[in-house]
This record gives structure tokens, sequence and C-alpha cells, in this order.
């Protein structure tokens, strides 16, 4: 998978190391975002009040 | 014999060709799942980091423009510029301001015992969506206001989103709790602790544990989550009006020690 992308990503090591590097970030800021504050009520802690059980 | 034996084995790139093909799948299958797990464990990572360290980073900076922009006007200096003025504790009938609408934030918490914490705003109605995880502190919509007779009931969040309710184990009874509305300081002492089960709505109830009692206190209750990290039990503060004092006077003087 990951070789796969490394393969078919452009340019020298040094650009491929950048743009991996790129992708990367990317998908950490999507899931920060979005993934995450989706998944987060989900989670069974957090909560404070009284009354819901 | 032994060369006999070489040459009647298939030649070594016809060999390596039939056994890579097979092995080929098998290990490019293993190498994606491999892979796909490493990939989740990184991301649930993400979430850890998100879930216990952003959403503070987050909620923190929201609670404090939301402070900001709430625009209080400061209380009155020291007629000779000594820092601020005292104010002086009174006990007569207090202003008390009608519920405002829902995730409208109407008054700000100080708490002494949580120095170097910052000031936070409490905001109308307790769900996570949108007062908790995005306001800070919320109040339980129908309890009564600050200053009212009955229980001015609180929640927050312990951990994440700001986690305003963080050091809530360090309070101990007689702790002020101040708060303060548009024009008027409320201050509360702590009168106990207890750690309840999440069902226990008696403790919000206006003469708290009391359900059902006609109030004649002003009391109010903060609840959070416990143990920390948990949802399995509350963590519940009671405490009593012990003064208030218009804003134009001065300052508590359970703020300036």
């Amino acid at each position: 998978m990951y070789g796969w992308l490394w393969r078919h990503l452009p340019g020298p090591t040094l650009v491929r190391l950048l743009i991996a590097a790129l992708l990367a970030a990317g998908v950490l800021v999507a899931c920060f975002l979005w993934v995450y504050p989706a998944i987060a009520p989900f989670m069974p802690f957090n909560e404070t009040t009284v009354g819901e059980g | 014999m032994s060369t006999s034996r070489v040459a009647t084995r298939p030649p070594a790139h016809a060999r390596t060709a039939g056994r890579s093909r097979a092995s080929w799948v098998a290990y490019g299958v293993i190498g994606v799942i491999g892979e796909l797990l490493i990939t989740v464990g990184v991301l649930l990572l993400g979430f850890l980091v998100w879930q216990l360290w952003w959403t503070d980073v987050e909620g923190n900076a929201v609670q404090a423009e939301i402070v900001r922009e709430m625009d209080f006007a400061p209380p009155p200096a020291a007629p000779a510029g000594e820092g601020p003025k005292v104010a002086e504790p009174r006990r007569d009938e207090p202003p008390v301001m009608d519920e405002p609408e829902h995730a409208v934030s109407f008054a700000h918490l100080l708490v002494p015992r949580w120095a170097g914490e910052q000031e936070r705003p409490i905001s109308q109605g307790t769900d996570r969506p949108t007062v908790l995880d995005v306001l800070g502190i919320g109040h339980y919509e129908g309890t009564a206001m600050p200053g009212g007779i009955g229980n001015f009931a609180l929640a927050g969040h312990r951990v994440t989103y700001g986690k305003p309710f963080n050091r809530i184990e360090e309070l101990q009874v007689g702790d002020p709790l101040v708060v303060r509305t548009a024009d008027t300081w409320y201050v509360y002492k702590v009168t106990g602790t207890e750690v309840v089960m999440p069902a226990d709505v008696r403790v919000i109830a206006p003469a708290p544990n009391q359900p059902g009692v006609e109030p004649t206190e002003r009391v109010i209750t903060l609840t959070t989550c416990h143990p920390m990290f948990s949802a399995r039990e509350r963590y519940i503060v009671h405490g009593v009006l012990d003064y208030w004092a218009p804003v134009t006077d001065g300052t508590p003087a359970e703020l300036l020690g």
C-alpha cells in the first residue's frame, strides 16, 4: 500500500519525502477538523451532567 | 549423480517465477492488512491527542474569547488609587436575573482555590453539542439563577473541551465560589462534596437531595464526571450563598486575597 504509493510519487527521494509528509499532514488535519469531532460523542467518557442515566 | 539431479530441476528463472506468483499475492495481502492495522493504530493515537490536548487548547481559547466578548464592566478602583475597592457584603434580597435563551452566556465563574485557572463563562443549557463542548460551563435549565432561592446548578467537563471543572476535587468546605453577572457579584461558600450515580438528579433538586421539598436557601451545585476519564459516577459540589454585592460597589474580598 505505502510501497505502491511511494513508487507512484514523482521526483527524487527528497521530493517524495516532502509530498508524503504533506499527505500525512493533510490526513491528520482532516481527522482533527472533521473525523475526530464526529466520533467523539460515541466515546464512553465525558458525560458530566446528572439525569442522563 | 549430483550433476544429473541439478539438470532435472527447472531452470532458475522459471522456479522463482512460479514461487513468487503465489507468495507475491500472499505477502501482498498480509502487507496491506499490516499497513492498515498500523494506520488505524496511528489514527487512534491521533484521536487521543485530539481529545486530550487539542479540545483543551480550542476550548480554553474559545471560553476566554466568550468572557472577553461579554465585556462586563470592570469593578471600580479604590479612590486613593491603591488597587481595587473591596465590595461591602450584602445579605438582603439579591437581584435575580431571568433565565436567558438556550446557549446564551450570562455569567462568569471565579474560584480562588483554582489559582491560575482562567475566568469561565456560564451559559444556559447542559447539552454537549451546543453548550458543554463549545461554551464551557452550562446551567441546568429550569434550576435557579444566581442568587435565587433554590439550586443554581451547573455542569462542566472535568477533562477535555477546556476542562472548566478539572480541579473540582481541590475544593474544600468553606471555599468561595464567586459568580458574576453583568451587574452583581454572588459569593457562595462550599458546604460539601459527594460522589453519586449519573441518574441521581436529586443533587440538583431545588433543595439539594430533598426532591419535592420547597427550597428556602440560595444554593449552588456543580456537577462533573467522576472518576476522571470515566462517566461511571458524578462528582458533586454543593454551596450556599454567603453574600452578594453590586459590581459598582467594588470587588469581593475573596478575589483580592
